[in-house]
């Protein structure tokens, strides 16, 4: 089934209990035809495990990637994607959106 | 984010309550505001704001800006009727991510061969409500078009105020189900919160295509109209 959103912070949680790092990342803000709506999220964890979506599967690598450092650091990360972005060959959406992301560690 | 309050906003989901995540975008602070505490809370009217549309998003408050993942409990379909349109209907909202309960208390109906996997129950809707009352997040689909079985869950569905409440039968049958609820006191704009007969105007013709038409239907009210509300009253918007 597709995991809701509920399901991905349930999930979060699990497996911040089992002694996993965890990052939780968030779409805080889309400009035009951005494909998931604010409030999407995405888990990750520190082997690259990941869950859910904050974009139709375009910038998920570069926020898993994100995420790693933020759990080895512990200091939350605000991220840009758009197709204005230099790296737009690399990551970026497509879709011609814009999406801010948000990527913060699961805290003890 | 702390996993106390990952944990808090978990178990607020387990509850059915709503609940809001705030998080300080400048310093990173968080909190979970619980539905009960809106009121008390700083940003009390953007809360309620937030809440009201079902909506995740930033706001702004004395020049710091604020996060808000808003969670709603999840959405429940309590269907009326193991009927072969049901038999369609659970499996496609299942997997549009409802949790769906059927009753029906016809055991020839409803029967766990007709329904697998499916939460089933064979008793009265009454003996069902009795144990687990319908609320704004849920929808109530009514499918029999038997007043025996149907009203007792479409009058607990209007006073729940359920988001969406959707009832088969033809125009002849639903003029009938108004004039019965009427007379059980329910006025003309609650008894138009019914949707009869069932479903969008597809053309519906099999019962699968029916079972469409309602899902296509409760996903409008659930998303177009901002159905599903924590706070039955606007409050000033920001």
């Amino acid at each position: 089934m597709v995991a809701s959103e509920c399901d991905i912070l349930a999930k979060a949680e699990e497996w911040a209990k089992e002694n996993r790092g965890v990052a939780l990342a968030t779409v805080i803000e889309t400009w035009g035809s951005a494909p998931r709506p604010v409030g999407s999220h995405l888990i990750i964890d520190e082997n690259g495990s990941f869950l859910g979506s904050v974009s139709g599967g375009c910038v998920e690598g570069e926020v898993v990637t994100e995420a790693m450092d933020v759990i080895e650091t512990g200091k939350s990360k605000m991220l840009e994607f758009g197709v204005a972005d230099e790296s737009a060959w690399r990551v970026g959406l497509s879709c011609g959106g814009r999406i801010k992301v948000y990527v913060e560690k699961l805290e003890p | 984010m702390k996993i106390a309050l990952l944990s808090a906003l978990n178990a607020e989901r387990a509850k059915r309550a709503a609940a809001v995540l705030v998080t300080d975008l400048e310093s990173g602070e968080q909190r979970v505001v619980k539905g009960g505490q809106l009121k008390k809370d700083p940003l009390s009217d953007a809360l309620q704001e937030q809440l009201r549309l079902g909506k995740s998003g930033t706001v702004e408050d004395q020049g710091r800006r604020y996060f808000l993942t808003v969670q709603s409990p999840p959405v429940r379909i309590l269907v009326t009727g193991a009927v072969h349109i049901s038999q369609a209907l659970a499996p496609m909202a299942k997997l549009l991510d409802f949790e769906v309960t059927i009753v029906d208390p016809r055991t020839a109906f409803a029967s766990p061969e007709r329904f697998p996997k499916v939460a089933l129950h064979a008793v009265w809707p009454d003996a069902y409500l009795a144990q687990h009352p319908l609320d704004r997040y849920t929808a109530l689909v009514a499918l029999t078009h038997d007043p025996k079985i149907d009203d007792v869950a479409l009058i607990a569905a209007l006073e729940a105020d359920c988001f969406y409440i959707g009832a088969l039968g033809s125009k002849r049958t639903h003029a009938k189900r108004v004039e019965r609820l009427q007379k059980a006191g329910f006025g003309e704009a609650q008894i138009a919160r019914i949707s009869a007969p069932i479903g969008l105007d597809i053309g519906a013709a099999t019962p699968a295509e029916i079972a469409l038409a309602t899902l296509g239907q409760l996903v409008a009210a659930l998303r177009k109209t901002q159905a599903v509300r924590a706070q039955p009253k606007v409050v000033a918007a920001r």
